[in-house]
């Protein structure tokens, strides 16, 4: 490292995206790590009745995945960048409870390995940027599906859309975290405009990123994308006993 | 819908797309402050942020420490991300998994 390395910008150089100890206070930071304990408790269970071989594996490249795009960060505005949060990625591919555990361990390991997202707001990163994407916006991704056509292109547009107002929806979490506890004393509502106004671009990269690898995955593996298991049971020999199997 | 390609070839092939993205591609990233941080600095509560706790870790800031070429450094953090990301998810749902077999009752060798 260069003599001139000021270790006191780390939360707004290179690389850093994630919230930071000291934005939050320590009460509601706290009461965020207790919403991921019992978020990701409740997933762990479900994802213990859900996976398979196919699906460990699966998973394993999905949080690989996500942990690489999430470090492509893009830009969006001027001296403002973007960067995928991926939940409604992992959640379309491998489903809301495993997908919340992927991007789960994606935020463990930028935390602790990378120190990027402070020790004490690991639980408002979880809850973010892997609960809310992963269940908000799979909500949202589910309503669009019986909206839009049961096709190959429904599946990867409803994707697309989804996740980016998923990104919109954990920047709106995290202005409702700011209003509860949120230090330097900026009001809640310029800190809301802004965030959902430069989210709204992010959510954009976001939508295209998700649409894409969507897509790249049913051109290959289709019976893989857990958000397109409909079609794949719908095809001529595909196997009914997927039908039952509960999101 | 079938599959067009075998699980073992998507999953390398999808590894390496990772690898590629986190090794080669990572270090062109922009490095503009992202939405986060950029709301903080026009709003004024970015100077709240704490330095992080395990600020002196060996790859803290997506850079190995003593690699000196910048590029290098953040490219080798993620192929290290990538890996560390990949055999723990993988382990955990490893685990994960013989629980789930072993309440349902499943015989606990496996072999599926």
């Amino acid at each position: 490292m260069q003599a001139g390395h000021n270790r006191n910008l780390v939360a707004v150089s290179w690389g850093r995206v994630h919230i930071p100890d000291g934005f939050i206070d320590a009460p509601t930071s706290a009461a965020a790590g207790a919403v991921a304990v019992g978020g990701v408790a409740i997933c762990l269970k479900k994802a213990a009745d859900q996976l398979d071989e196919k699906r460990v594996a699966l998973a394993g490249l999905t949080a690989a995945f996500i942990f690489a795009v999430q470090m492509l960060n893009f830009p969006v505005a001027s001296g403002t960048s973007g960067h995928l949060l991926g939940g409604v990625l992992a959640a379309v591919l491998v489903g809301p409870y495993i997908g919340a555990l992927c991007v789960t361990v994606v935020l463990s390991v930028q935390c602790l390995l990378f120190a990027d997202g402070g020790l004490s707001a690991l639980g408002l990163n979880v809850v973010n940027m892997a609960l809310v994407t992963a269940f908000g916006g799979y909500v949202i991704f589910l309503l669009l599906r019986k909206l839009l056509p049961r096709t190959v292109g429904g599946v990867v547009a409803s994707s697309g859309i989804a996740s980016a107002l998923g990104v919109v929806l954990a920047s709106l979490v995290f202005t409702i975290e700011y209003a509860i506890g949120g230090t330097g004393g900026a009001s809640i509502a310029t800190v809301g405009g802004a965030m959902v106004g430069v989210h709204v671009l992010i959510g954009i990269g976001e939508g295209v990123i998700t649409g894409l690898t969507v897509s790249a995955v049913l051109a290959s593996r289709p019976d893989l994308v857990h958000g397109a298991r409909d079609l794949y049971e719908r095809a001529p020999g595909g196997s009914p006993a997927l039908v039952g199997d509960a999101a | 819908m079938k599959a067009r390609v075998g699980l073992g070839l998507f999953l390398a092939g999808g590894l390496l797309v990772a690898l590629f993205l986190a090794f080669v591609l990572s270090p062109e990233a922009s490095s503009k402050p992202d939405g986060l941080n950029k709301v903080a600095i026009d709003k004024g509560f970015s100077g709240t942020a704490k330095a992080h706790t395990l600020e002196d870790t060996p790859t803290a800031g997506y850079e190995v420490r003593g690699v000196h070429d910048g590029r290098l450094s953040r490219g080798l953090a993620g192929l290290i991300g990538v890996t560390v990301t990949l055999a723990l998810t993988g382990g955990l749902f490893a685990v994960v998994r013989r629980s789930g077999r072993a309440r349902a009752g499943a015989p606990p060798s496996g072999g599926t």
